[in-house]
């Protein structure tokens, strides 16, 4: 802990460890000094000078944005000369800003109206033409009005500094300054829209919601984004049952203001001319609209027939529906149907990764140890594209604590701008590409490791055993996984051969690819998955799809039963480093059931009690029945994340690494999902887009 | 050669070579006490050097005034980083042309000093930065410097005296802001001259972040003789607490306008009847600027008993600035003078803050507009509260630079404003006669 | 993007001036050296600068819209820079500058149809000592009269014609 200063502000004395800038003092003690290019965690600029205070003996105004706290320091921060200071600043700045607030986007939660209406420039002095360029786009979901831009370089920094990307800079010299994109006339980025979401004004607006609705006739739903693993908290904006925006400026949640494309605008999917809304059955080879009654009674009938004769079930689980959807299916299909023909896509190894570190404690890392371990080893992974949350994370943590971060990748990646060091390898080849790092990895008294789907089965135990041999007491792991509940599909054991909390089960059943190849499967009930985009099913079974869309494996379905996604319920999922988080209902669509709903439903139908279908229930059910779960309620009712951890005792499967098929997926992919959003599509088809280092 | 004749009243140390034939050249150099200082500077301690030179009350010659043994004495030459020097000739404060004099006339002069600075500090390498229109004095410098390294001055084992020194001449490219001294290292750097948050200040973290000597070309150039003559002798042909010469520019409505090199408080009636030789047509002076176009204005009367030097200028409400004398005589526009003012500072602002950016675009349409008669007592008004509502509070001097001139002129020549709008003032009838005012 | 011999000579000691992995400090020279040959800074030479020294574009181009001596457009092949700053000003160079404008038939930063002679009204560059001043290129013309100031622009069109 740093020395502590004694000063005063306003009065009040107050104390602050040396070296803390007087602004965020000031702020601990809940008093507010205005400021637009201030933002924490970035870089000082000192460029709006609007958190001038007075500080007794000295002879100017000073920023309290780069005065560090001192020793006896007097500062008063709503005295009349600073109060006066900052209206004239404000008449300087509204001098050449357009006065368009009634149709800005940005009207309503804009900082630079909050700040005259707290400083009441109300009234203008200003009478000489104002400066004037035309409003630009510089990609599908960037547009720049130069005009109303305060150049306080929050976007420039956040690009830079943020997403290691640096597509924004500063062009032209004084009143003529203004934001320029990375390639002239547009933009080759991440399209992260970082920059628009930290404008203080309406400069920076998004294709997506520009003009669309006034902030305050939304209401705001917290959420978690259901595009990647990585589990970002997205709020998001609804109006008249319809999602305009997706931001998360109250910086709660585990991503704190963070979000990539995908969490900041795919969530147009949802509305998706192509959804499904009314359950579909084949008749003469054709599927058919029909009612949800007539669908689920032919559903029960298929499966209770089949039951009856002791035939053969697959059933397919989801990597993106919730943890009570996934334990439900399990228990019901376990339970209910009599089998462990039971799988999902898995795209790590996690259940190694359990087992070779059975017995440990605190061996697995939250999203906050990326943002705080003292060196990080990144293997096999391009952890922008695949992971842009601890990606970012990673980054923040470098700048901030100027952490070491080792890369074991197959090319070239951004974090290496950042790294100690960056080795070459290719998939499968990471493990022998160690021991050239081993030499500064041991020197390091606590490390995070993050390994991706190509590191799996024997590599992982070697991966353990080698950082064992390092000689470092802390050592964690993230297994990265691919999908927003990815992690919650193998907790709650959708596993031929491990059940909720990774116990194993009695008698194994069938792998994905098992089912996919055996010739005599009665019955194929995929619920929120694509298999055979990637399998083909060698028998004739009868298939039950529960879906969003009309996708390869929908297409082939006897029945399609229309589920809502993730931001059309509640229930839990849990993110790659097993934090479990809430989900919030953002809106419904109009012929559509959650997963747990219809699974409940076609119980119901067989005449089975496979227990109640509410989210909570089943939760409750998961906490006494799921290792680790038992989790803090409060802590994810307030919105906040619960990290569980499965570890304990050995894992006694065989791991089967022939399974694991990482997805790859890049920014502005994901999956079958993102091809149904029309904002990923333009971006992707946007040219000279994808960003590489 | 860039000189005009001499004034007798000049005190030539800086200068002494002007005039010389082939003054530039290293052979008039040495055989002319060149590179003497240098040579006694490496049998010196570094602290032994710092001193002499803070005993020669030397301030920075560049418009600041800041004590430069003082400034010397902030690096930490016990760093493990590089230390640089790095020389400021960006000299682009309206009024001033000395430093280009200073160049072209004896390159030399300003080499030795800066290696005597290097000696001082332990810096391996040196940056001249030139700004972009005086590129013939990158030719004459890049010249100087080859002849350095050919005489064994420059390089590597300097006179076999085992010190290292390179030097390096850098071309701006039209940024009077580079010549703030942390915007010119992020220029030197290759970024848009914007200036640095300070501290640290760049005798800490300057260039590429290490401790950095940067230093006016004039500031540079003084240090052979302060060494030669010894520090207290050289304080000595100046005032208390400001040692030296100065060159100084007598620009504007004089008859012998010229660089000129006078002792610091030099009288102000003295240089313009005697070294200027008098006010241009015999007119009355109107209006002075000590040092450059950034400096408060003074009215005739006001300048005429003062004497060149920082404390009676800051004593009189201005500054001694950089040496360009801007003299102004009794039928000069102050309007168009201070919008010409104005009009520079809003071109070369870098629009970082807010005040500087805005303010200064502002009050310039309000000057066109008044200098075209167009407007109000208000609006007079308004150019005075504008001008010092920047005042102070931007991020780097060029906002108090563009604020204190003008404030000063609408001041002390608020009548001419008043005259401009009358004299292009159309006859409004009463308000009781005016069919369109419903009284 | 080549250059003559003589400038890549000049580019290659010009980037050995600054320490290992410091190339950037090489821009603005480089840029300045360039643009004299290249006549103004195209976007094919942001590309090419960009390149050699190992940075984004966009940071080349923050570079060039801030400083006024680089041109996105071509100037003419003389450039004529008046100085109108106070110290010429006092010495009527608004006059000398709308003398050049007539004579020439060129605004502020115009060029001539035939590419030969452009037109700027420049801040001090200076020569305050010997106002007005004028610089054609970098050379610098001292106490110019509207008469001086034809006879260097005849000057300067005679080079055209031989």
């Amino acid at each position: 802990m740093a020395d502590l200063v004694n000063l005063t502000i306003n009065g009040v004395a107050i104390q602050a460890p040396a070296g803390t800038l007087l602004i965020d003092a000031a702020k601990k003690v809940g008093i507010e000094i205005p400021a637009f290019c201030y933002y924490e965690g970035y870089s000082l600029q000192a460029a709006c000078r609007m958190c001038l205070v007075e500080v007794e003996k000295m002879p100017k105004l000073q920023t309290a944005c780069t005065l560090p706290v001192g020793e006896g320091m007097v500062v008063r921060t709503e005295s009349d000369p600073v109060v006066k200071a900052r209206k004239t600043t404000l008449e300087f700045l509204l001098t050449n800003h357009p006065l368009d607030c009634p149709v800005c986007d940005k009207g309503g939660e804009c900082e630079l109206q909050d700040m005259v209406f707290r400083y009441g420039a109300g009234e203008s002095r200003f009478t000489e033409m104002k400066h004037h360029v035309d409003e630009k786009q510089w990609s599908p979901v960037v547009f720049y009005d130069g005009p109303r831009c305060i150049l306080c370089y929050r976007c420039v920094r956040v690009c830079n500094e943020g997403m290691g990307v640096g597509a924004l800079g500063i062009v032209n010299r004084g009143v003529n300054s203004e934001i320029a994109p990375s390639h002239g006339d547009h933009l080759e980025c991440d399209e992260c829209g970082m920059c628009i979401d930290i404008c203080p004004v309406g400069a920076l607006t998004s294709g997506t919601y520009r003009y669309k609705t006034r902030p305050w006739e939304m209401k705001h739903v917290g959420t978690i984004c259901t595009f990647c693993s990585n589990g970002c908290k997205t709020t998001l904006g609804v109006r008249d049952q319809q999602i305009v925006r997706g931001n998360n400026r109250d910086r709660s949640g585990i991503n704190d203001e963070f979000l990539c494309v995908k969490g900041r605008y795919a969530f147009d999917f949802v509305e998706s001319p192509e959804r499904l809304t009314s359950p579909m059955m084949k008749v003469n080879g054709q599927l058919q609209e029909v009612s949800w009654a007539k669908a689920l009674a032919a559903v029960a009938a298929k499966f209770s027939e089949v039951k009856g004769r002791g035939g053969k079930f697959g059933v397919v689980g989801s990597t993106k529906t919730t943890n009570e959807e996934n334990f439900y299916l399990q228990k019901f299909v376990r339970e209910g149907l009599g089998t462990n023909n039971i799988d999902h896509h898995r795209s790590g190894d996690l259940v190694t990764l359990i087992d070779a570190l059975a017995g440990r404690e605190n061996a697995l890392a939250s999203v906050g140890d990326v943002y705080n371990a003292k060196a990080a080893l990144v293997i096999g992974t391009d952890l922008s594209q695949e992971h842009p949350l601890l990606a970012f994370q990673l980054r923040a943590n470098y700048r901030h604590h100027n952490s070491n971060i080792y890369m074991v990748t197959k090319g070239p990646v951004r974090e290496d701008a950042v790294a100690v060091a960056a080795v070459r390898a290719e998939a499968g080849q990471e493990i022998a590409a160690l021991d050239q790092l081993r030499e500064q990895l041991s020197k390091e008294s606590e490390l995070l490791v993050l390994f991706g789907g190509s590191v799996k089965g024997e590599a992982v135990r070697k991966l353990v055993a080698f950082a064992d041999s390092l000689g470092i007491a802390k050592i964690k792991y993230i297994c990265l996984v691919d999908y927003s509940n990815s992690r919650g599909a193998l907790d709650m054991g959708l596993l031929p051969d491990l059940g909720p909390g990774y116990k194993p089960v009695d008698k194994a059943g069938l792998s994905l690819p098992q089912m996919m190849a055996a010739t005599d499967l009665d019955v194929l009930w995929v619920v929120g998955a694509n298999p055979l985009a990637r399998y083909q099913l060698a028998s004739k079974p009868f298939v039950v799809v529960q879906e969003m869309f009309l996708t390869e494996t929908a297409k082939a379905a006897d029945v399609v039963l229309p589920a809502s996604n993730a931001y059309e319920k509640s229930g839990t999922v849990t993110n790659v480093t097993g934090e479990v988080q809430k989900l919030h209902v953002a809106g419904k669509t109009m012929g559509t059931k959650p997963d747990l709903e219809i699974i409940g439903l076609i119980a119901k139908e067989m005449k089975i009690n496979a227990g109640v279908w509410s989210s909570n229930a089943v939760f409750e059910e998961i906490r006494k029945a799921v290792r680790g779960y038992n989790i803090p309620l409060p802590i994810i009712a307030t919105g906040q994340a619960a990290q569980t951890s499965p570890l304990n005792g050995r894992v006694p499967v065989a791991s089967a690494p022939e399974l694991i098929q990482p997805a790859g997926n890049t920014l502005f992919t994901s999956g079958s999902l993102g091809r149904y959003s029309k904002k990923l599509t333009s971006v992707l088809e946007y040219p000279g887009q994808l960003y590489r280092p | 050669m860039l000189f005009n004749p001499p004034s007798p009243l000049e005190i030539k140390v800086l200068t002494k070579r002007f005039g010389l034939p082939n003054s530039a050249h290293i052979d008039t150099y040495l055989a002319n006490d060149g590179y003497q200082a240098f040579v006694k500077s490496l049998d010196m301690t570094q602290d032994a050097i710092i001193q002499e030179v803070k005993d020669s009350n030397l301030r920075g010659r560049g418009g600041a005034g800041f004590p430069t043994g003082m400034k010397w004495g902030f690096c930490p030459r016990n760093s493990p980083k590089p230390k640089y020097i790095v020389v400021n000739s960006d000299e682009s404060e309206p009024g001033t042309c000395k430093d280009r004099v200073l160049i072209e006339n004896d390159p030399h002069l300003l080499i030795e000093g800066v290696l005597i600075a290097a000696q001082a500090v332990g810096a391996k390498a040196g940056y001249i930065y030139v700004r972009g229109e005086y590129r013939y004095l990158i030719d004459i410098l890049d010249k100087a410097i080859g002849e350095a390294y050919a005489k064994g001055y420059l390089g590597k084992n300097i006179l076999g005296r085992g010190v290292d020194f390179d030097l390096y001449t850098h071309t701006g490219a039209g940024a009077y802001e580079c010549g703030e001294e942390s915007a010119l290292l992020e220029s030197l750097e290759g970024k848009r001259g914007q200036p640095r948050i300070r501290p640290p200040f760049p005798a800490v973290a300057g260039l590429y972040q290490c401790p950095t000597v940067l230093n006016n070309v004039e500031t540079f150039a003084a240090v052979p003789s302060i060494l030669q003559m010894g520090g207290k002798a050289w304080a000595d042909l100046g005032v208390p607490k400001a040692g030296g010469t100065k060159l100084t520019c007598l620009t504007g409505h004089v008859n012998k306008t010229g660089v000129y090199e006078l002792p610091l408080g030099f009288p102000v009636d003295k240089m313009i009847n005697e070294v200027g030789g008098g006010m241009r047509s015999g007119k009355k002076m109107k209006a002075f600027i000590p040092g450059g176009s950034s400096c408060p204005v003074l009215t005739g009367d006001e300048a005429w008993p003062l004497t060149m030097d920082y404390d009676a200028m800051a004593k009189a409400g201005t500054m001694l600035g950089s040496g360009g004398v801007i003299i102004m005589d009794e039928d000069t526009d102050m309007v168009k003078a201070a919008l010409r003012i104005m009009h520079f500072y809003q071109h070369e602002s870098c629009g970082w803050c807010i005040p500087c950016r805005e303010g200064t675009t502002w009050i310039k349409k309000l000057l066109t507009r008044l200098n075209n008669g167009i407007g109000t007592g208000k609006d007079i008004d308004l150019v005075g509260d504008l001008a010092n509502n920047m005042l102070g509070r931007t991020f780097c001097p060029l906002g108090d630079a563009a604020a204190l001139p003008t404030a000063s002129i609408v001041k002390k020549f608020r009548h001419e404003f008043e005259a401009k709008i009358k004299s292009t003032m159309v006859a409004i009838p009463a308000a009781a006669n005016n069919p369109f005012v419903v009284v | 993007m080549t250059f003559s011999p003589q400038l890549e000579a000049k580019l290659e000691k010009l980037i050995n001036s600054y320490p290992a992995g410091r190339r950037k400090s090489a821009l603005i020279p480089m840029l300045m050296f360039t643009q004299d040959e290249v006549g103004s800074v195209t976007p094919e030479l942001v590309n090419e600068v960009a390149k050699r020294i190992g940075i984004p574009p966009v940071q080349v181009d923050e570079v060039v819209t801030y400083y006024s001596m680089l041109h996105k457009k071509p100037m003419g092949k003389y450039h004529v820079q008046v100085c109108t700053n106070i110290s010429c000003l006092l010495w009527d160079a608004d006059k000398l500058y709308e003398h050049a404008c007539h004579k020439l038939g060129l605004g502020h930063k115009e060029v001539s149809p035939d590419g030969l002679i452009s037109l700027e009204e420049v801040e001090c560059m200076g020569a305050c000592s010997w106002a007005p001043a004028v610089q054609v290129n970098y050379d610098f013309h001292h106490h110019v009269t509207a008469e001086k100031f034809d006879e260097i622009i005849e000057a300067l069109k005679k080079t055209k014609t031989q």
